[in-house]
């Protein structure tokens, strides 16, 4: 077990030191360079000025060289300054990151309260109208469009409706009164888009996951033995069909980051996501790059969970034939 | 001789008619079809409604902006006075065509990748799947934007290209095929790692038929429908990123209209005019959730050890 999974956890490791490579090589090729930026704000600066400082600030050297010279600094807990937000890159994200948690976390949670009994129900209802209903209601939920979904609850709620703000949580003052109430308002419209976004797949997946289990041997045991319906979910059914809704649950760490820039950006939520997309866009290098191995690393723990989980929870399958699987 | 291809063909037929009524039956990927295919005529059909409308997709009109549905204007006009109905119909086409072609490419490229692994195993296996697993790793949207937003002179790029006026179609093409190629690439894998121990591939081997031949008579008939069905249902997902792309303003660039980014105009309007927002969006919807019904139905007819 403990070599399985340290073993799964260095591969992780060594695929986040490639990918990070990767990153910063595609952050290279983006449209200037931060010197282009500082000539363009300082009309004064000459040309050789400008490789004075390129070569100050090693932009001189190949990109290989950069790339070590950077890791190496992250190393030691240094990742320069966000050129946007005139702070250190640390800081912005320290303020960013736990509004992207609690925003992830609520949706999760709620997708999965949701997702759980209506997988159940259709699943013990299979090819009924109401399990075709919910089968179409899910398909929709996997097919559309996340910005669409965020504009139209915008349109119903926040301009035909007026009982929601369209966003710009950046305006409420901390430690006001009212603050809170203020926060949870901003909070109801992206948790609703992302709730929306995620729970149609995990409902499918329930359900999926339900039928096979109880079409398995043990339940006829134990539906020939009296066991009653709500019972034989509760106890039988419903443990062994829970199992590989973990792993899926996991494996979408990284789709559901995808949402949740898609749904920051949209309600102007100041989360991890719009972080990522405003440095981007607004070429601040030193932010975007610590982003994007944020969310790379997010879906690397994602992955590397839905492994450990997958033999954790279930006791048929042994570390063994899961290194041969592989 | 002809014994064999008589017991042939007819097994042909019998599979052919049992996978279509399968299919037949998925009452939804049906519609979905026919969906799919009025929307692609529709759009196909953009210049003759132009002649009939009387009217163009670009003209702009200043005094006649955000109109109502009227004759000359079916659903009324954007934010600039443009035809909206003859907008919706040429980003049909854009937004169609990035994603039926991107999804083409992914699967050849998957397909190559895959092949490759499965049939030759061992270290190029072992190479190229921890690769794939890297790729998967990657996360798809921040990406996607950092591909979008690079500048192709930097990557040595000719100006001829990297500035001709359809360079946001192909490039919005080339990045999506360039990350959506791992689901293909490990189905065919499976696939081409059990067709190789089966026994007449292992009779082409005797029969000294090269490598090459072997992975494209042999192995890949055999495994079509597989990649048919996974390239069909990410047909509907390429057509959410591209959608999402061109509406961060990093995918189809306008004056070419795309739904995405006819959705970005709208955006900025929706307090005074939100009607605008609906249109492009509902198509977008319509057309992803058509590819999944199809690749859904598809998927029950082709394999029915599958439990939907």
């Amino acid at each position: 077990m403990l070599r399985f999974v340290s073993g799964r956890l260095i591969e992780s490791l060594i695929v986040l030191l490639a990918l990070s490579f990767i990153i910063y090589w595609l952050m290279g090729l983006m449209p200037g360079d931060p010197i282009d930026i500082m000539i363009a704000s300082d009309p004064n600066l000459t040309a050789a000025d400008a490789q004075r400082l390129k070569a100050l600030y090693g932009l001189d050297q190949p990109i290989f060289e950069r790339y070590l010279n950077w890791i190496g600094s992250a190393l030691e807990g240094n990742f320069g300054y966000s050129r946007l937000h005139t702070r250190p890159v640390m800081e912005v994200v320290g303020a960013r990151l736990p509004n992207t948690v609690l925003l992830l976390g609520l949706s999760l949670v709620l997708a999965l309260a949701i997702a759980v009994p209506v997988g159940i129900y259709a699943a013990l209802k299979p090819y009924s109208q109401l399990d075709y209903i919910i089968n179409l209601t899910c398909f929709a939920g996997i097919s559309v469009p996340p910005f669409w979904l965020a504009l139209l609850l915008i349109i119903l709620f926040a301009v035909t409706l007026g009982w929601l703000p369209a966003g710009g949580m950046g305006h409420v003052v901390a430690g006001s009164s009212g603050a809170f109430g203020a926060r949870l308002e901003h909070l109801i419209l992206p948790t609703a888009t992302l709730t929306l976004l995620t729970v149609g797949g995990f409902t499918r997946f329930m359900r999926a996951s339900m039928l096979q289990t109880l079409r398995q041997d043990f339940i006829r045991t134990a539906r020939a033995k009296g066991v009653s319906l709500s019972r034989m979910v509760a106890a039988h059914a419903l443990r062994n069909a829970l199992l590989p809704l973990v792993t899926v649950v996991a494996l979408s760490f990284g789709a559901m980051f995808s949402g949740a820039l898609i749904t920051e950006t949209m309600f102007s939520w100041l989360g991890m996501g719009k972080m990522i997309y405003d440095s981007i866009l607004g070429n601040d290098y030193n932010l975007a790059l610590v982003g994007l191995m944020f969310a790379t690393g997010l879906t690397l723990l994602g992955n590397f969970l839905a492994d450990v989980a997958y033999v954790w929870l279930d006791p048929r399958i042994t570390f063994v034939s899961l290194e041969q699987r592989r | 001789m002809t014994l064999v291809d008589t017991t042939g063909s007819t097994t042909g037929t019998v599979r052919g008619t049992r996978l279509s009524r399968r299919f037949l039956q998925h009452r939804l990927a049906v519609a979905s079809a026919g969906i799919i295919v009025v929307l692609a005529l529709l759009s196909l059909a953009a210049p003759a409604v132009e002649w009939l409308l009387g009217t163009s997709a670009a003209t702009t009109n200043l005094f006649d902006r955000t109109a109502a549905p009227s004759w000359q204007h079916p659903l009324g006009t954007d934010e600039i006075g443009r035809d909206l109905l003859l907008r919706l119909l040429y980003g049909g086409r854009v937004s169609l065509a990035a994603g039926l072609v991107a999804a083409i490419a992914s699967a050849v490229i998957g397909t190559f990748i895959g092949l490759l692994a499965g049939f030759y195993g061992g270290r190029l296996d072992a190479l190229l799947m921890r690769f794939t697993d890297g790729v998967i790793a990657l996360p798809l949207l921040p990406l996607l934007i950092v591909l979008a937003a690079i500048d192709l002179n930097k990557l040595g790029l000719p100006p001829s290209i990297a500035q001709s006026e359809n360079v946001s179609l192909y490039r919005i093409i080339l990045i999506i095929a360039l990350v959506g190629w791992t689901t293909v690439a490990r189905l065919v894998r499976v696939e081409a790692l059990s067709m190789r121990s089966r026994e007449f591939v292992l009779a082409a081997v005797a029969q000294g038929s090269g490598s090459a031949r072997i992975m494209w008579v042999h192995i890949l008939p055999n495994i079509v429908s597989p990649i048919i069905v996974a390239t069909t249902l990410s047909i509907g997902n390429i057509v959410l990123f591209e959608s999402v792309l061109s509406f961060l303003g990093l995918g189809i660039q306008p004056p070419l209209p795309s739904w995405g980014n006819m959705l970005t105009n709208a955006q900025e309007v929706i307090w005074s005019s939100p009607q605008l927002a609906i249109w492009p969006g509902l198509m977008i919807f319509i057309t992803v959730i058509a590819f999944n019904f199809l690749g859904d139905g598809l998927q029950d007819a082709m394999d029915p050890r599958a439990i939907d």
